[in-house]
């Protein structure tokens, strides 16, 4: 039983092994500025973790596989050279290590995503999130996002914000169900919850957001590739919550000048 | 049953085993004391979240009332004076159980218990009153409307521990009078009660002091 | 003046009669430890058929499932399960799987009723609160199932319950009506039931362990028992007080969890002042410290077990009880970890990433120990030892994962992915459970009298070792590729191609789940038809090897044991034997460690 135990075992360490750095399923292609630096944390702690991975399991295997007791066995005991020292000072080293670079080092993307504040250039675009939609809102020319109500919110007649386009600043706020922005220009999205908690999910830029109801929670990201990617709302929200999604479009200066000049004539 | 003959008992006399050799009880603490010591341990901390949840929250608000007048000031002030005073009179009931004085020890239990029970209608007084004034779990006229739900739930929380422990105080004194319990069973009711009146020690100033009126 | 008792208590209570006394109301700890035990067999029997209508559903989403139009016509509407049933159905797996089976085999099960014997004592040190806390936890149980019968259903907030889903009421979606009521009433009880447990352990372990039982020559399963229920102790503390401002919010108007401006469906809700947050901070602080308190009882019976069959003494045993405190300790300090993306200030992100790295190094410390105690043994490949290496394995598995998971950064992407569930299963729904079955292979003879047949226990094991790597490790690779959990159905093109995964994982856990049948019937039958059992099967060390299979109502016959070695006295060959009692007043100890 123990060396058909120890032969699984390697089998299972290889083939794991083997799938994931074969990359048939990994992360989607990176299209934002932080992704790369993401993408190698990634890769530097899957290295340690590899190799931990490797060592123990194909350590516990040989064990297994050598030191089952047979029938009239005489051979004595072995204890562990050195007892339990060195152990612990490998477990030390090991874990010491990785926390040292995994922490440290790599607060890095951690620290620009969320200690540093968004460019002042950044265009900025409002999210609301509500069972089981995403909505967006641009400030228009004058740069300024109008009051939004709560108490004035009716989706039926396609006012998802709650604005009173009579108020100052609210008369070029466009609404939209896609969240368009131009390719390689930072931009700063300011989430906002109607009802339950609620995630803001993209996978391929690498951010990722709960948004709570009561709080304005900023993210910002600067895309670096054209084309349509996926919006999921990845925090439980309701029955509908499989179904909350939205799209993000970046598109070229132009077209991108293009789309927001066409969406706002259909306010 | 005297301790030292009994055959089954484990320790032998003269025997060095050290407190926690095993065969003994660490420190001679009986184990009622240690479950009574563990189970205030535990409902401190459970105290503690609400007290955490009513700070955060506190916090975070802009327009957290101030609404207690002298009158409601005045009014802690004796609770927590009788809470004080009914945990001296439990010490005495300790002393005079440990010192064999039946009679004693159940006349300060019966005191502590009173002490409990004036305590709770005080409570119920104050409580009245601020229901009168319109403050509910889910708002009141003066601002935000977590006022009330904190102000009910910590006090409430509070409340029912000491009605509990005037219960369970009646229970000892009598049960104790009638020598069914112990000196141990006394000096355990002891800790619940010196436990209720520092939870109360926290809530004064945190929920009454920090909520009086200023001007 | 009184005297104050010096002695350890002594209970002399007599042999109780009667079916209700003996079997139903019984404050014998090995009957209460046994109705634990069963407790969490029909709650992971329940979880596993949850889990398995799951997982059809992901992959045969118009399956029609015999049996669920005539429990839920709402939920499952000819059988067929709609997305809400689908978050119902996903809730109770998770509270039953979390509470009702980690919670309860591994300490109140199996501690219950190894403890008092492994430490020389006749009971717990409280034996009517005791039987007060197991029908607390039955209660408990029973409110939570019941909300499979009543109104719309069970909660679909998931087991982590976050408001304002789970705070607003009904309107929020179905089961959120009189079904999150029952939840939290459940799990307000078995809080409850957890901390008379929990003060039950503490005491009996301080105060009853007998002559010579010092503190340094507890078996490991005591020491992780003691250390679990110190966390139990504090940590259900706070849940249970998040529970009851839960229910304040549902029920009384009060908003703890609310704030201000919810349109629900329509509605704009009426509470004002509170946060979700709160409730995240309430929920993980408990959340954290019941995760230690799923895995440490396995610690301690596999550091026990591995020892007993390597014929070898525990590598570093006084390393091990400091690596356990630690791990204690540092569990209180990490909770954030699971709030990285949450809201909360980014800071204090960083701020948990650090202890959560650091708790890495002792259970790293543990595991190389294991290695250590295996290495240059005479294994005995016993089912029980079988589980035993199985849990080194899976536990190194899911730990690993945790490292990605416990930094920020990585996170962003990781957060909510199947890369998470991949990582929590592999820890609690597969280490875990191997514990507990090491534990039930190993304690087994001695709770019923009689041997489980190891033919059926190797196949069980081969078959579940495989089986649960196929499940759990493909949810690793699909998290890379950003699959979001929680889901009832994937829409969107970016999953479609994941899922012939998917149904890989659905089909291995259909045949692990019904090779679990494999162990029930053992466990049934054996219990009846299983060769007698001797008092010592696994020539094992310590106390309760010292008395008959099944033992005496009181354990030790009246008599009272007298410890004199260390717990793990193996591998030196004197008298024909490989091993000394601990209750053996002469004999040699083993090399030292």
């Amino acid at each position: 039983m123990g060396k058909a135990f120890a032969v699984a075992l390697t089998i299972i360490t290889f083939v794991s092994v083997a799938v994931f750095v074969s990359r048939h399923w990994w992360f989607p292609e990176v299209a934002s500025a932080h992704g790369g630096a993401m993408d190698h944390q990634f890769a530097e702690t899957f290295v340690g973790a590899a190799i931990g991975f490797i060592l123990a399991q194909l350590c516990l295997a040989a064990f297994a596989w050598k030191y089952g007791e047979r029938k009239g066995d005489q051979r004595p005991i072995r204890i562990f050279p050195g007892g339990a020292k060195w152990l612990v000072v490998l477990a030390l080293i090991y874990v010491g290590s990785e926390i040292i670079l995994l922490e440290f080092v790599g607060q890095k993307v951690w620290a620009a995503m969320y200690f540093t504040p968004a460019a002042a250039d950044s265009l900025q675009v409002q999210v609301l999130a509500g069972q089981f939609a995403f909505y967006f809102r641009y400030p228009g020319p004058d740069g300024k996002f109008g009051p939004s109500h709560t108490s004035r919110i009716d989706e039926t007649k396609g006012n998802f914000f709650g604005i009173d386009t009579s108020e100052p600043g609210s008369q070029d706020d466009i609404v939209t169900v896609d969240l368009g922005v131009p390719v390689n220009k930072p931009v700063e999205l300011l989430l906002n919850s109607k009802d339950m908690n609620h995630g803001f999910y993209v996978p391929q830029m690498r951010i990722q957001q709960d948004i709570v109801p009561g709080m304005e929670i900023p993210l910002h990201f600067t895309p670096t590739k054209i084309g349509r990617y996926e919006i999921s709302c990845n925090q439980l929200c309701g029955l509908g919550h499989h179904t909350m999604r939205a799209f993000l479009e970046v598109m070229s200066q132009e077209d991108y000048q293009k789309w927001i000049v066409e969406q706002a004539s259909l306010q | 049953m005297s301790l030292t003959s009994d055959p089954l008992a484990t320790v032998v006399q003269g025997d060095n085993i050290g407190v926690w050799g095993g065969g003994t009880l660490p420190y001679a603490v009986p184990s009622k004391k240690l479950g009574m010591w563990l189970f205030i341990v535990s409902d401190a901390i459970t105290f503690s979240a609400v007290i955490f949840s009513y700070g955060y929250l506190r916090l975070a608000a802009t327009a957290w009332p101030r609404p207690f007048e002298a009158a409601s000031i005045t009014n802690a002030t004796v609770m927590t004076f009788v809470l004080l005073s009914s945990s001296v009179a439990m010490v005495l009931a300790v002393r005079a159980s440990s010192m064999g004085n039946v009679n004693a020890a159940v006349a300060w239990l019966v005191a502590t218990a009173l002490g409990g029970v004036i305590f709770d209608v005080l409570h119920i007084r104050e409580w009245l009153g601020l229901i009168e004034q319109g403050v509910r779990p889910f708002h009141n006229p003066w601002g935000t409307p977590m006022f009330g739900a904190a102000f009910f739930s910590m006090t409430g929380l509070h409340m029912l521990h000491v009605t509990i422990g005037v219960i369970y105080l009646l229970v000892i004194a009598v049960g104790f009078g009638r020598r069914k319990f112990s000196t141990v069973d006394v000096e355990v009711s002891g800790l619940y009660w010196h436990f209720v009146d520092l939870v109360w020690m926290f809530i004064f100033p945190l929920v009454y002091l920090l909520s009086a009126k200023t001007n | 003046m009184a005297h104050m008792p010096t002695e350890a208590q002594v209970h002399q209570h007599t042999a109780p009669t009667g079916f209700i006394r003996k079997y139903i109301f019984s404050v014998d700890h090995k009957v209460i430890g046994k109705q634990y035990y069963f407790l969490a067999v029909f709650s992971v029997f329940v979880g596993m058929i949850l889990s398995w209508l799951v997982r059809i559903h992901l992959v045969w989403p118009n399956a029609h499932i015999w049996g669920l139009n005539a429990l839920s016509p709402a939920g499952a509407p000819g059988g067929v399960i709609s997305p809400e049933y689908y978050l119902s159905l996903l809730t109770i797996h998770g509270t039953l799987m979390v509470f009702f089976v980690l919670t309860t085999a591994p300490q109140a099960g199996f501690g219950n009723y190894a403890l008092p014997i492994q430490i020389g004592a006749e009971d717990m040190a409280f034996p009517v609160l005791n039987m007060l806390s197991f029908w607390v936890t039955f209660l408990a149980l029973c409110a939570l199932i019941s909300s499979l019968f009543v109104g719309d259903g069970p909660p679909i907030s998931g087991w982590t319950a976050y408001p304002p889903l789970s705070a607003v009421g009904r309107s929020a979606g179905p089961g959120q009506g009189i079904g999150q009521d029952l939840w939290g009433i459940s799990i307000a009880l078995f809080c409850a039931g957890s901390l008379l447990g929990a003060l039950n352990f503490i005491t009996t372990t301080v105060d009853l362990r007998c002559k010579g039982m010092t503190l340094m020559r507890m078996p490991l399963t005591c020491w992780a028992w003691l250390i679990t229920a110190i966390l139990s102790l504090l940590s259900f503390a706070v849940l249970f007080a998040a529970c009851v401002l839960l229910i304040l919010d549902r029920n009384a108007g009060t908003s703890f969890f609310l704030p201000s401006g919810l349109l629900v469906n329509g509605t704009l809700q009426n509470h004002a002042g509170g946060s979700p947050l709160l409730w995240q901070h309430l929920f993980w602080f408990f959340g954290h410290p019941e995760v230690y308190i799923a895995i440490v009882p396995g610690f301690g019976v596999i550091s026990h077990v591995l020892s007993v069959f390597s014929r070898k003494p525990i590598l570093g045993y006084k390393v091990i009880v400091a690596c356990l405190l630690g791990i204690g300790f540092l569990s209180f300090t990490v909770w954030g970890h699971h709030m990285f993306l949450s809201g909360m200030s980014p800071y204090s992100g960083f701020l948990f990433s650090i202890p959560t790295l650091i708790i890495t190094i002792p259970a790293t410390i543990i595991s190389l120990l294991w290695l250590g105690t295996v290495f240059g043994g005479r294994l005995r490949f016993t089912t029980c030892m079988m589980f035993a290496l199985g849990f080194v394995s899976v536990f190194v598995t899911g730990g690993l994962g945790g490292m990605f998971l416990a930094q920020p950064s990585l996170d962003i992407f990781l957060h909510g992915t199947y890369f998470v569930v991949g990582h929590f299963h592999m820890v609690m729904g597969v280490a875990a459970i191997f514990g507990m079955f090491a534990g039930t292979y190993f304690w087994f003879p001695k709770m019923f009298g009689r041997m489980l047949n190891e033919g059926l226990g190797k196949v069980h094991f081969a078959i579940t070792f495989i089986g649960v790597y196929c499940i759990f490790m493909p949810m690793h690779f699909i998290g890379l590729e950003g699959m979001p959990r929680r889901y009832s159905s994937f829409v969107n093109d970016l999953m479609q191609p994941l899922m012939p995964v998917h149904k890989f994982m659905t089909i291995a856990a259909l045949i692990t789940g019904a090779s679990q049948f494999i162990f029930f019937f053992n466990l049934f039958w054996s219990m009846y038809k299983g060769p007698k059992a001797s008092e010592n099967p696994w020539e094992s060390t310590t106390l309760e090897w010292t008395v008959p299979s099944p033992p005496p109502f009181d354990n030790f016959g009246g008599k009272h044991p007298v410890v004199y070695h260390d717990p793990y006295e193996y591998g030196n060959v004197q008298n024909g034997k490989d091993y000394v009692m601990q209750t053996d007043p002469a004999g040699q100890p083993a090399r030292s460690q």
